[in-house]
């Protein structure tokens, strides 16, 4: 674990238009045990708050450190979107994240209550971690953080860094707040993302499970079947 | 009322409320992220709800009111109900949501019409029923008692 994380928290930054929303995945993240968590209501204060609008280089105090060797700020170590939200759509912001040399390695997973296979492949194309369909629940969010406990392990670049492949808790952002460094970054291995969107095409094609990438399958509990009526197509 | 008949009361019309619909599984959601750090965290989200509809059925009022109806606009207003909806549990308001896109998607006014009357009873209905379901948990509190956990 790089000593300069200790200072710092994981931190998510979620973005939807809707304050229903916005307070559901706080709640859900938070419960989740992510420790602070940041919500805005636009694409646009999502880059703001990032750094990516204006100058972001020197002094700003929201610049999000994705190598913090040297850096004690606090990072945002995890973006998490709504899809359809006026002036920028989630894509849209996925897609300046993607593009920024500075914030490309934060993951990004969009939520959206519509399940359209194009979307979600699009989206997973651009790089986006996850696509959660909506309403999102704790059980998704506790996939994710398995999800990129791995991916971390397997793809840190730090050589001091030796997590333990597998640790047994699925909770990253344990007690101690150096359970989560901030310079987390999203997978960098292509075989990663690639399997993510092969799984996701092979779901698509077999229409079993659409909801996101590493959807192992449904939890017997669900009282209601996954996927809701409204099979709206949408043109994007 | 003593608070096992208050407590039974609850279960019995939670139940109900499931039974007929008027709430689905993502309302269960709800109540499982509510705890001792966040007691409140249901009748937050519910308000908010409340909030946001009421203001969402009055834009819909208007904007099918007009002489040239901008269908897209309504359509964007259905889409966030529905979205809203769906995130509390409100299942026969989502589904009724559901409907409307369609017409909107046809351009049917009169049909729109129709569903947002549709739409305006189903929200007023489970409006209603979620008060009395928070003015009974607040009787089994005054009461002394906890609230039950549904499974």
């Amino acid at each position: 674990m790089v000593m300069a994380a200790a200072e710092s928290q994981f931190h998510v930054l979620a973005v939807d238009d809707s304050i229903i929303d916005r307070k559901l995945i706080e709640r859900l993240l938070k419960t989740s045990s992510y420790r602070a968590v940041t919500t805005v209501d636009s694409g646009s204060k999502a880059l703001e708050f990032l750094g990516l609008l204006g100058d972001d280089d020197h002094g700003n105090p929201n610049q999000p450190c994705i190598c913090t060797n040297h850096s004690q700020e606090v990072a945002v170590n995890l973006v998490i979107t709504d899809y359809c939200m006026p002036g920028m759509t989630g894509y849209d912001l996925l897609k300046r994240i993607k593009e920024s040399s500075s914030l490309r390695n934060i993951p990004v997973v969009i939520m959206s209550s519509e399940n359209v296979p194009s979307r979600i492949s699009r989206c997973l194309q651009e790089g986006a971690e996850e696509f959660f369909l909506k309403p999102v629940r704790l059980s998704d969010l506790n996939k994710l953080k398995t999800h990129m406990m791995k991916s971390k392990c397997k793809n840190h670049q730090m050589p001091e860094n030796l997590e333990d492949p597998e640790r047994p808790e699925e909770s990253t952002a344990t007690s101690s707040p150096s359970a989560e460094t901030s310079e987390f970054q999203s997978p960098q291995s292509q075989p990663q993302l690639k399997q993510q969107q092969q799984q996701q095409s092979q779901a698509n094609n077999s229409n079993n499970n659409k909801r996101k990438a590493v959807e192992e399958g449904l939890s017997p509990d669900r009282a209601r079947p996954r996927y809701s009526n409204d099979l709206t197509v949408v043109s994007n | 009322m003593e608070v096992g008949q208050l407590q039974k009361s609850f279960v019995d019309y939670t139940a109900s409320l499931f039974r007929e619909g008027f709430l689905d599984g993502q309302f269960s959601q709800l109540q499982q992220l509510q705890d001792e750090s966040n007691p409140d965290f249901v009748v937050e989200v519910v308000s908010l709800f409340f909030e946001d509809s009421d203001k969402l059925l009055n834009d819909l009022t208007r904007a099918l009111d007009q002489q040239n109806i901008d269908f897209k606009k309504v359509d964007a207003h259905v889409h966030q109900l529905k979205g809203s909806s769906s995130s509390i549990g409100a299942q026969r308001v989502k589904n009724a949501c559901v409907a409307f896109r369609n017409f909107c998607e046809e351009q049917n006014v009169e049909a729109c019409l129709r569903c947002l009357h549709q739409v305006k009873q189903e929200y007023l209905l489970v409006k209603s029923k979620l008060e009395t379901l928070f003015t009974l948990e607040q009787q089994i509190i005054t009461a002394g008692g906890a609230i039950p956990m549904m499974e």
